[in-house]
């Protein structure tokens, strides 16, 4: 199973790329695959919020093959 | 009208998105580059969004301010990319049948794209950048 994640910001500058194609277990969650990514949390412990497919949802939110996942790290838009 | 541009942002467009022959009131807001932040200076700023979703998420608060100020609109349009000191980075233009719901329709815009519509600002500054958060999202339910 594979979904792609997108990188913004901050986490674009950690992870060192703004999108990449992983592969998970069919039951992670969004959450899951956050700490799957980033295992220590970069640099200690960031807020994030999630999207799946362009819709914000909570960590505990399960993917399927081919969903478009975004870590949306603190919000600078205005 | 909600749109991302990487060029200066012509508010005629957006005006005219909202105008409507029963609008009494049309107020246009632009958020504007400082050259400053807690004492330093800013060189520039650069904002980035994640594309599709931004835009979907500025229809949304579109939707809301229809229902919660009836006859109102909004439309909206954020630049992305480098963005000189003294430019505008948002125009948030509502209309409504009176003043008082252009105000407090524009006043809900503004504080709702900085809760929820993912858009991201690095303030450059001459010894290193910052990656600033605005209080509105932190408030956001998801953090």
């Amino acid at each position: 199973m594979q979904v792609t994640v997108h990188y913004f910001a901050v986490l674009r500058e950690r992870a060192g790329c703004s999108e990449a194609v992983v592969d998970i277990a069919p039951s992670m969650t969004v959450g899951g695959l956050y700490e799957h990514v980033f295992p220590t949390g970069p640099q200690g412990v960031l807020p994030v919020m999630f999207a799946v497919n362009h819709e914000y949802v909570q960590s505990a939110h399960p993917l399927n093959d081919g969903d478009e996942v975004a870590f949306i790290p603190p919000l600078g838009g205005g | 009208m909600f749109v991302l541009t990487p060029e200066p942002i012509e508010i005629d467009p957006i005006r005219r998105a909202v105008q409507r022959p029963e609008a009494g009131a049309v107020l246009v807001f632009e958020g504007i580059t400082r050259n400053h932040h807690e004492g330093r200076e800013v060189m520039r700023l650069e904002y980035e969004a994640y594309p599709g979703m931004a835009e979907a998420e500025m229809a949304k608060i579109g939707e809301q301010v229809r229902q919660k100020w009836p006859g109102s609109r909004v439309a909206m349009a954020h630049r992305i990319g480098v963005v000189p000191i003294g430019e505008a980075s948002v125009v948030i233009v509502t209309s409504a049948p009176h003043r008082d719901e252009a105000y407090a329709a524009s006043r809900f815009a503004i504080d709702a794209l900085k809760m929820a519509v993912p858009i991201w600002k690095k303030e450059v500054y001459q010894d290193g950048s910052v990656w600033k958060n605005n209080a509105e999202s932190m408030d956001a339910p998801g953090f």
